[in-house]
């Protein structure tokens, strides 16, 4: 029976901790659009680290992780985890902070308030919105995707004559369409009764699981692997069995490596991350994420990194044999190296990492949506506060619902579109770089910029078999050497580029508005501006 | 001064992130701990270090009674 109902009874119970912690943030709530939307800025440091590090961190964190280490070896870490820990914290310092005090003086709620405002311009609102939520949508498929992969996997063998599907790895689990489906309902009910409190209390809840169940099945799997005394012992004798390329990046492109250290600066331009980063209590609230940030990235990424190399290691047993698939290694694992107990929790940990990605995503498309479209086009003084808030609501659900229908239809390449949605993302950054700190910058460059980015990510997207040739790079020849580079350098230095020659070339913004943002005490004497 | 001071040590954790020299060494530090990957975790302590170091050295004083506006 525990065998059998064991991941189940765990993944349920766990789901229904998330939907009591969002009722408990629900009964919070003050029935006002800035306490659903922002949590009434009323979020300190610790809730704000464990947001901001829930959020960013995805699936992939422990998943993904393990499944690229198992592939190219350890420099997957350095590629991804560590270049993460530089830049986003880079970007909640210089960035984050600044945003949050323009967000507080002139009550924006979205980054498309901030653009309209800062560029003069109404229209930039229409050209970044469709941006914003088509780079987001393909981001949220892979969670939901994933989550019913991970049920289905974690599940098999639970109801073999209820849900057949003939292969080991799968027969008699929850179908695919029905754990998307769970955890779908379970992400839309936090967020739609609890709001931006509930989703920030689930992520630091569900942050904290994924950290600690991490670490847990490392310390489980060497020691099944190992067979030895001691923790020491095992992971010397299960590292000592790692073929000798995957202890090192010999397998990796050193242009690649380094190009790819522009894809962090996508949380820039996050939608969900500008959101979060405005329901900030005070300053100060920054102060922890910027420093611990770093640090839990390496708390989560190192112990699976280790996982992942580990199963290329001749300790492995032959059968049952490994899954073709990279990024089933870690359930894979779990699976045939720990008991039923493990599993589950695991499993929980595993969706917890992708849910506390989609709700904050959810969460912020629905407030676009009611916030930047709907109330904006209508008159916001003719949508009252709480019709403001059945807007945002209406919105989540047909995000969501649209979002898990999409995902019902053969997703072929979905997965690998994850790296062209932090590409574009990345190459965005110098737009908000540029608006915080570069006084010249213009609507017009600011236009160019994102006419830029759509244009050479739409050719390279195309060259790449729409994202289909998960090895495509951008080949450049220099000396007779041809170097390997990642898309998203080609297509920030183009929006780049753009953005700076436009600008120079066209009229410098108002007084008005340099005062506004380039003066923070003439700010506060300046005039409300009519809508 | 010190705003120069963070984005040069910034600048440094970029390229000492970049380890070419640990490139192809497989040596197990401790007998279990590949040496690139316990280099690539010393620079995400570096990188918590050099933001300690920002938000005491250059932090925006000024946005500290902003937050009730």
């Amino acid at each position: 029976m525990v065998e059998r109902f064991g991941e189940l009874t765990i993944i349920g119970v766990y789901l229904l901790l998330l939907l009591g912690l969002g009722m408990a943030a629900g009964r919070m709530f003050k029935g006002t659009k800035s306490d659903y939307l922002l949590a009434s800025h009323s979020i300190g440091p610790f809730l704000l680290l464990m947001s901001l590090f829930g959020t960013t961190m995805t699936a992939f964190a422990l998943v993904g992780s393990s499944g690229e280490a198992y592939k190219v070896g350890i420099g997957v870490y350095g590629m991804l985890a560590s270049s993460s820990g530089i830049i986003h914290s880079l970007c909640f310092f210089f960035i984050g902070i600044k945003l949050w005090s323009f967000g507080r003086r002139h009550g924006y709620t979205t980054q498309i308030q901030f653009f309209r405002d800062r560029l003069e311009s109404d229209r930039i609102g229409l050209l970044l919105f469709p941006i914003l939520v088509g780079l987001v949508i393909p981001y949220l498929l892979i969670g939901v995707i994933a989550s019913g992969t991970v049920i289905q996997t974690m599940t098999s063998g639970s109801f073999p004559d209820l849900f057949p599907t003939g292969s080991p790895g799968t027969h008699g689990g929850i179908p695919n369409w029905l754990g998307s489906l769970i955890t779908c309902l379970v992400v839309l009910t936090y967020v739609f009764f609890g709001g931006m409190r509930g989703t920030a209390w689930a992520n630091a809840f569900q942050t904290i699981v994924f950290m600690v169940l991490g670490i847990l099945a490392f310390h489980v799997i060497a020691t099944k692997l190992g067979g030895e005394e001691t923790l020491l012992e095992n992971l010397r004798k299960v590292t000592a069995a790692v073929p000798e390329n995957k202890l090192t990046r010999v397998d990796m492109s050193k242009m690649k490596f380094f190009t790819y250290l522009l894809i962090p600066l996508s949380v820039g331009m996050f939608p969900h991350l500008f959101q979060h980063w405005l329901t900030a209590k005070k300053a100060s609230s920054f102060k922890l994420p910027v420093v611990a940030h770093p640090i839990f990235i390496m708390i989560v990424w190192v112990p699976c990194v280790l996982i992942g190399i580990w199963a290329t290691s001749s300790l492995i047993p032959a059968k049952p044999p490994l899954p073709s698939n990279p990024n089933a290694i870690l359930p894979f694992l779990v699976k045939t190296q720990t008991g039923p107990l493990l599993g589950g929790l695991l499993t929980a940990g595993i969706l917890a990492a992708i849910m506390s990605s989609l709700d904050s995503q959810f969460l912020c498309l629905g407030t676009i949506f009611s916030n930047d479209i709907v109330t904006h086009y209508y008159g916001r003084t003719r949508v009252s506060d709480r019709g403001q808030i059945v807007l945002a609501r209406i919105f989540i659900v047909a995000i969501v619902a649209i979002t898990y229908g999409l995902s019902l239809f053969p997703q072929r390449g979905v997965f690998g579109l994850g790296v062209w949605c932090f590409s574009g993302f990345a190459s965005l950054f110098p737009l908000v770089f540029a608006a915080l700190y570069w006084r010249r910058l213009t609507k017009a460059g600011a236009f160019a910029a994102i006419v830029t980015t759509i244009v050479v990510w739409g050719l390279l997207f195309w060259q790449s078999d729409m994202g289909a040739n998960r090895e495509f790079a951008v080949k450049l020849s220099f000396g007779g050497t041809t170097y390997e580079t990642m898309p998203v350098a080609t297509i920030f230095l183009s929006s780049l580029l753009a953005m700076i020659i436009v600008s120079l070339l066209t009229k410098p913004p108002s007084e008005n508005t340099l005062g506004k943002f380039f003066d923070p005490q003439r700010a506060h004497a300046l005039p409300v501006e009519a809508d | 001064m010190k705003r120069y001071f963070i984005w040069a040590l910034v600048v440094l954790l970029l390229i000492a992130h970049q380890d070419n020299w640990l490139w192809d060494n497989g040596t197990l530090v401790f007998g279990f701990m590949p040496i690139g990957l316990l280099y690539q975790a010393g620079i995400s302590l570096a990188a918590a270090i050099t933001w300690f170091l920002a938000i005491h050295l250059i932090w925006p004083t000024e946005l500290d009674p902003v937050a009730s506006s």
